[in-house]
């Protein structure tokens, strides 16, 4: 069996018999890899904790001769503390799993999307903002080939007064073109700093309604990316 | 045609069982942990064996599914309304042990260091499988944690990340004056070499260390 070794992070897991679990990653080199981590759920796992869902992983694989791979050793490369003491930054780092989940594939090296990745969860970790999830979401639209007109009106070009926004055309509209979903002007400048590359800003601006409408915005245009709900996005949905 | 349909089903290879061998290795194949061979070896382990042992097996395998339902008050497996540790006088009331399955109050029963009740909620909050709280035992928790007069809960659920949202929200939703919410502690595995540690737990080890005693 051909060892190799790769970087990762873990983006779910599935038990799998008595005490193994199958391990999905998003790798640097290899893209979406699934792999047996034999006896992980015992206390006594040389694994540890080093393979749960979020953790971002040095790796050494066995190449299976299926689709599935084994992992042999596994060394954190970031501890990630910070985002299991804290249910709302758990939430958004499972969003964000889920999404690349839906997007990477199996055999496909995507080293972007794993510096992507990367990248929300430090910011999962830096910044206590709802706004996290949604900078990351469009991102990852933008990566797909998803973009959103945001300057203007996409119809006209006209930069004052954009009202509403139309997710099929992919674009804000003004009083004139109005189209789609109603938006705030509040929300219509966060879109602007966050798919104009002034991401840091956005990030620091205080907690609102607007980053509300974002955030629904951002999970609406993602699930109709890849046509089915995120179940993490509506865990808490009924409390 | 059905033998086939079966056999594909089950990842055995194609084979001329009788209808109900195939069946009995089917029903054998879906139970966790046993594969298509296992199945194969449990079905004919038993058809060669004496007649009693099979039969001892069928009625245990149909009093406990007929006898088990769910504890009403604790959602423990129970034989009658209440399970055993529910009805019993000498478990200390005001104390509330939060697992997620059964088999973990099998798990705490077996230290014989807890002598309080239990609170089994079905599962744990978990994001990527879509788990929330309303399909947890959560809403009867809370109103036991305010009728039944618990001064603890003690949040035993695993110390993976399921199991940490899970304390996280109880902790949050548990948020009633007079009741003191803890939390299990996480640390190394008795018999077990520091070397292998993984940096997770052996931090919380030393986060959680005691001062021995002179
Ligand atoms: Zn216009
Ligand atoms: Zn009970």
């Amino acid at each position: 069996m051909t060892l190799y070794r790769d970087v990762g992070v873990v983006l779910r897991t599935y038990k799998l018999g008595e005490a193994d679990r199958i391990i999905v990653f998003c790798t640097q080199n290899s893209g979406k890899v699934r792999a047996v981590a034999k006896g992980v759920r015992k206390t006594k796992s040389k694994f540890g904790s080093r393979l749960e869902v979020g953790s971002h992983v040095l790796l050494q694989l066995y190449e299976g001769r299926g689709d599935l791979d084994i992992v042999n050793q596994a060394e954190l490369v970031e501890t990630g503390v910070e985002l299991r003491s804290d249910l709302t930054r758990m939430g958004r780092v499972a969003s964000m799993l889920e999404a690349v989940d839906g997007v990477i594939q199996e055999g496909q090296a995507n080293p972007a999307m794993y510096e992507m990745l990367v990248g929300g969860l430090r910011a999962v970790a830096k910044w206590d903002t709802a706004l996290v999830t949604p900078a990351f979401f469009f991102r990852l639209l933008e990566a797909e080939g998803v973009g959103l007109q945001v300057e203007g009106c996409a119809v006209c070009g006209e930069t004052d007064e954009l009202v509403s926004i139309d997710m099929d055309q992919g674009g804000l509209r003004c009083t004139q073109h109005r189209e789609g979903m109603a938006i705030s002007p509040q929300a219509v400048l966060i879109l602007q700093l966050i798919l104009g590359g002034r991401v840091a800003t956005a990030l620091a601006l205080p907690a609102g309604p607007a980053i509300f409408e974002v955030e629904h915005l951002a999970s609406k245009m993602l699930e109709r990316h890849l046509d089915r709900r995120l179940r993490s996005l509506h865990v808490f949905d009924h409390t | 045609m059905d033998l086939v349909v079966l056999a594909a089903s089950s990842g055995v290879e194609m084979a001329d069982y009788e209808q109900s061998i195939q069946e009995l290795i089917d029903a054998f194949g879906r139970l966790p942990g046993i594969g298509p061979k296992s199945a194969q070896r449990i079905t004919f382990h038993l058809l060669k064996s004496d007649k009693a042992e099979s039969e001892r097996l069928v009625s245990a395998v149909s009093s406990a599914v007929h006898k088990i339902r769910y504890c009403e008050v604790c959602f423990n497996f129970a034989e009658s309304e209440r399970c055993a540790i529910c009805r019993d006088e000498n478990r200390d009331p005001h104390l509330l042990c939060v697992v997620e399955e059964p088999r973990d109050v099998v798990a705490i029963e077996r230290t014989r260091e807890f002598r309080g009740r239990y609170h089994v909620l079905g599962g744990a909050i978990d994001h990527l499988q879509g788990v929330g709280p309303d399909q947890l035992k959560i809403r009867e928790l809370l109103i036991r944690a305010a009728e039944e007069g618990i001064t603890e809960v003690i949040l035993c659920t695993n110390p993976n990340i399921e199991g940490e949202a899970t304390a996280l929200y109880l902790k949050r939703v548990l948020d009633i004056p007079g009741l003191t919410v803890s939390r299990i502690a996480s640390g190394l595995p008795v018999g077990g070499d520091l070397e292998y540690a993984d940096e997770l737990t052996l931090g919380r080890a030393i986060e959680g260390r005691r001062t021995l005693e002179q």
